[in-house]
């Protein structure tokens, strides 16, 4: 009964960009029929979801509705459902005909195909929806086709996600040859040889690993996330990265005794993807880049949390296992909701000015108090500072990193204690990336027209934002609520496991983490309350900051987003090598000067790009068999159909 | 087997070397109308006994390839209005002589091939794959579009008296299976021909290379 319910809500919003289709370009019926469906689609879709944390079904053979799977179909239904109102304001019909419905057409199906990889449990199902999934994020990326930067973007999207779906082929194909069947399900011990558990860890490592966005095949994701319309930013960065996390955790846990080196390179990649990713991130003079290097950043955290389980898994030790995987899966949960919170602020700005780039920012607070409000709220966030959600699930996987120390009786495998001071270097690294980016944008004064006119944006848009910043805020006090959908997420993942789990809201203070919390908000609501008093006791004027002296001050002579990194800029230009274009001299009477800077990629601009070079190099030979002339083409199959018969 | 078939066969084979030789078009169309004519023998033949739905095959076979298709391309030939007869990117006497290689390769291969001992003795299968061969080297070394069109003709001929094996075990679907391909495939080109000269006033493939990529 529950599959056909989820199974409802996955063609309500499948279908919901259908109807539009059939309606005039300049009329708005479309649109709201679009978000009728997807919001009913999203409500039975999240009921169902949570009936699944404790009465898991299947019913049907190859749909499978458990709690790991519900875990991940919760913030899909959700995001989408809040990405779908946003879109009301951000990209109506009326003000966009020519791809409104292209775009919520390709919403729901992305949407339809996340919540149908979830739940399948057949390889064929499985390839079905992630084609579904990876056809339709590319054309939400080239939303905005007749923009050279956004093809390109589109283009080396499906690319990567081509490369993504190949490895998948291979892999299902060898899971066939393995198991006999295309349904997925656990494989009993000594089903496969190590060789070949190794080709098939490797396999989904690379092909979930470019969905996910984990470095070093991330090369598709700040380009398309940056091309893409706001709100489709969010649904990718908030869920849609996560279903490569999914099919990870997924597959691996169905993988029987898996060796210790598993869990390492995932620990190993998860860290160096978070690090890069936030370094990467500070380089950025893009808003959406910026946020987009976060998501690597995050995917990076998550994959720690879940290489820690892997460990745990390989060694048996049930408290790194669901310390690992918990903080994991409430990590999966909170980044869907702080970066789209996030995603949908910037694109509240990008709505208001018509820029992303953050230098041409600046003093947006005053216009875009509530932007601004959730802005912070998500950058919070997203730091892991309490008392919002990114803090709870980062302690969980601290708590689990320490515990390889071998505390007390357990044992130790402390080469992973090293991921959480690097965990503590990837936090700090990112207050200063949102202290630049909030600073430069809602802060200081205008630095353009566009940035001078800016205006708050109507409820359709802030409402959104409303609801993902208060989920933070809820999951950050009272992260009790969470905890048994987590352990039940977690037993769902390690079924096989013969010790009883040891209970998650046991090991973390969840209850110190709420008491801690509150304070923090009441002290913060008291000095806010006090702040308020002082300022309508005393007068407040306003002046010009002092000058140095200089007489004619401009918006431009404020810290840019490049200027107020470039410290952390120097430490890591090993990593970033940025490219600075400077002209003009310093002198005792300088003249005019430029100075401009460009972070390229670097798996991207200095490897990949290179390699594919040295391709076109080696197969342009090729090119001239690829004449164009049909009588050659037909001469090949003659030739070829001649030796086909020699040969025997 | 009947006695008749394989002195049919050796006058498709021959005629394959007609239309490898033809300068003018109107004798190659002629003789692919003669070569379909052979074939609608060739099945009431190959059948052995008449009964009416043979005949009626038979018969259709006849008038499609004999005298519809051809028809046909006697009547593209007057719209379009050929100027230069066969264009052969490789020359007639090459061709003839290509031809000959390959009517010998295909009775090499019928040696090789893994057939029913039945089928062994007779010249179905190089006769088929001798036509086979001799269309693709139309359509390979000739531009005309109306050459193509003979040449895919051709090689329908040779996959059809390969359909001949295969007659007794289910003869219907065989038939029926050719003759739609058949039918198609003029179909197809008959458009592309029209089209071709209309866009271009030209009738060569050899100018379809621009639309490459």
């Amino acid at each position: 009964m529950n599959e056909w319910l989820v199974i409802a809500g996955i063609a309500c919003h499948a279908f919901s960009g259908v109807p539009g289709l059939f309606m005039r370009r300049d009329t708005a019926g479309g649109q709201r029929l679009a978000l009728g469906l997807s919001v009913l689609g999203s409500a039975l879709g999240m009921a169902v979801a949570l009936a699944a944390f404790w009465a898991p079904t299947q019913s049907i053979a190859f749909i499978r509705l458990d709690a790991l799977a519900a875990i991940f179909l919760i913030p899909i239904f959700w995001v989408s459902a809040l990405g779908s109102i946003y879109g009301l304001e951000y990209w109506p019909q009326m003000k966009y005909p020519e791809n409104g419905r292209k775009l919520r057409l390709f919403y729901g199906l992305v949407t339809a195909g996340l919540a149908g990889i979830a739940v399948s449990a057949n390889s064929i199902l499985f390839l079905f929806f992630w084609e579904v999934m990876a056809l339709g994020a590319f054309f939400l990326v080239t939303t905005e086709d007749h923009e050279r930067e956004v093809r390109d973007a589109g283009i080396l999207y499906l690319v990567s996600t081509h490369f993504s779906t190949l490895c998948l082929f291979a892999l299902f194909a060898i899971w066939h040859l393995v198991t006999g069947t295309f349904a997925l399900g656990p494989l009993p011990p000594g089903a496969v040889t190590p060789t070949m558990a190794t080709v098939i860890f490797i396999l989904l490592l690379v092909a979930f690993g470019i969905k996910a966005g984990l470095m070093p095949f991330h090369v598709w994701l700040p380009g398309a996330h940056a091309a893409a319309p706001s709100h489709v930013s969010a649904l990718m960065s908030g869920v849609l990265i996560k279903i490569g996390i999914y099919g990870l955790a997924r597959m691996v846990s169905w993988l029987p005794d898996p060796p210790v080196w598993w869990g390492g390179l995932l620990l190993v990649l998860g860290t160096v993807s978070g690090i890069l990713g936030v370094v990467f991130a500070l380089g950025q003079h893009d808003l959406k880049r910026l946020l987009a290097y976060h998501s690597i950043e995050n995917i990076g955290i998550i994959v720690m949390g879940l290489g820690l389980a892997m460990v745990g898994r390989s060694l048996q030790v049930s408290t790194w296992i669901v310390l690992g995987l918990a903080g994991a899966l409430l990590h999966v949960w909170n980044h869907g909701l702080f970066k789209s919170l996030l995603f949908l602020s910037a694109g509240s700005v990008v709505h208001s000015t018509h820029t992303r780039s953050i230098d041409k920012l600046g003093g947006l607070a005053a216009a875009m108090p509530l932007t601004a409000l959730f802005f912070a709220i998500g950058a919070v966030a997203i730091c892991g500072l309490p008392p919002l959600n990114g803090f709870v699930s980062e302690l969980l996987i601290y708590l689990g990193l320490f515990r390889t120390l071998g505390l007390g009786t357990e044992p130790s495998w402390g080469v992973a204690a090293f991921s959480a001071a690097l965990l503590a270097m990837i936090g700090a690294l990112a207050v200063a990336c949102f202290v630049k980016a909030f600073g430069a944008i809602f802060l200081g004064s205008a630095r353009s027209d566009s940035a001078r006119e800016a205006h708050e944006s109507g409820r359709a848009i802030t409402g959104p934002m409303f609801a993902l910043a208060l989920c933070c805020l809820v999951i950050g006090l009272f992260p009790r609520l969470v905890c048994p959908l987590l352990q039940q997420g977690v037993a769902v993942w390690i079924p096989s496991y013969d010790g009883q789990l040891p209970s998650l809201a046991m090991m973390a203070p969840m209850g110190w983490i709420s008491v801690v919390g509150l304070t923090l908000v009441g002290l913060l609501l008291a000095i806010g309350a006090l702040w308020g008093l002082r300022l309508r006791r005393s007068r407040v004027g306003a002046a010009g900051t002092w000058d140095c002296g200089y007489a004619a001050p401009s918006p431009h002579m404020q810290y840019t987003a490049s200027s107020f990194a470039q410290m952390l800029g120097v430490f890591f230009v090993w990593v970033l090598r940025p490219q600075v274009h400077a002209s003009g001299k310093q002198t005792v009477f300088p003249g005019p000067a430029h100075f401009r800077s460009h972070v390229m990629d670097v798996v991207l601009d200095e490897i990949l790009r290179p390699l594919y070079q040295v391709g076109v190099r080696i197969t342009t030979a090729f090119r001239y068999f690829q004449g164009g002339n049909i009588h050659a083409y037909l001469a090949y199959i003659v030739i070829f159909l001649i030796l086909l018969l020699l040969w025997k | 087997m009947n006695k008749f078939i394989d002195p049919i066969l050796v006058l498709v084979l021959l005629l394959n070397f007609v239309v490898l030789g033809a300068s003018r078009m109107r004798t190659l169309i002629q003789a692919v109308a003669l070569q379909g004519i052979l074939l609608g023998i060739l099945i009431a033949l190959a059948h052995g006994s008449l009964m009416v739905w043979v005949a009626l095959m038979a018969l259709v076979t006849i008038l499609l390839k004999g005298v519809v298709i051809p028809r046909m391309l006697f009547d593209a030939i007057r719209d379009v209005v050929i100027r230069r007869e066969v264009e052969p990117l490789v020359g007639f006497i090459a061709s003839l002589f290509l031809g000959a290689v390959g009517t010998g390769l295909a009775l090499l291969f019928s040696q090789t091939l893994p057939i029913a001992r039945s089928d062994m003795g007779s010249l179905i299968v190089p006769a088929a794959l001798s036509t086979v061969l001799t269309g693709f080297l139309m359509l390979t070394t000739r531009t005309k579009a109306i050459t193509q069109v003979v040449g895919y003709l051709i090689l329908e001929n040779g996959v059809f008296i390969f359909g001949m094996l295969l007659m007794e075990a289910i003869p219907f679907l065989v038939e029926l299976g050719v003759l739609l391909d058949l039918f198609v495939a003029i179909f197809v080109m008959g458009i592309i021909i029209h089209k071709i000269s209309r866009e271009f006033s030209s009738v060569s493939t050899r100018m379809l290379s621009e639309l490459k990529e």
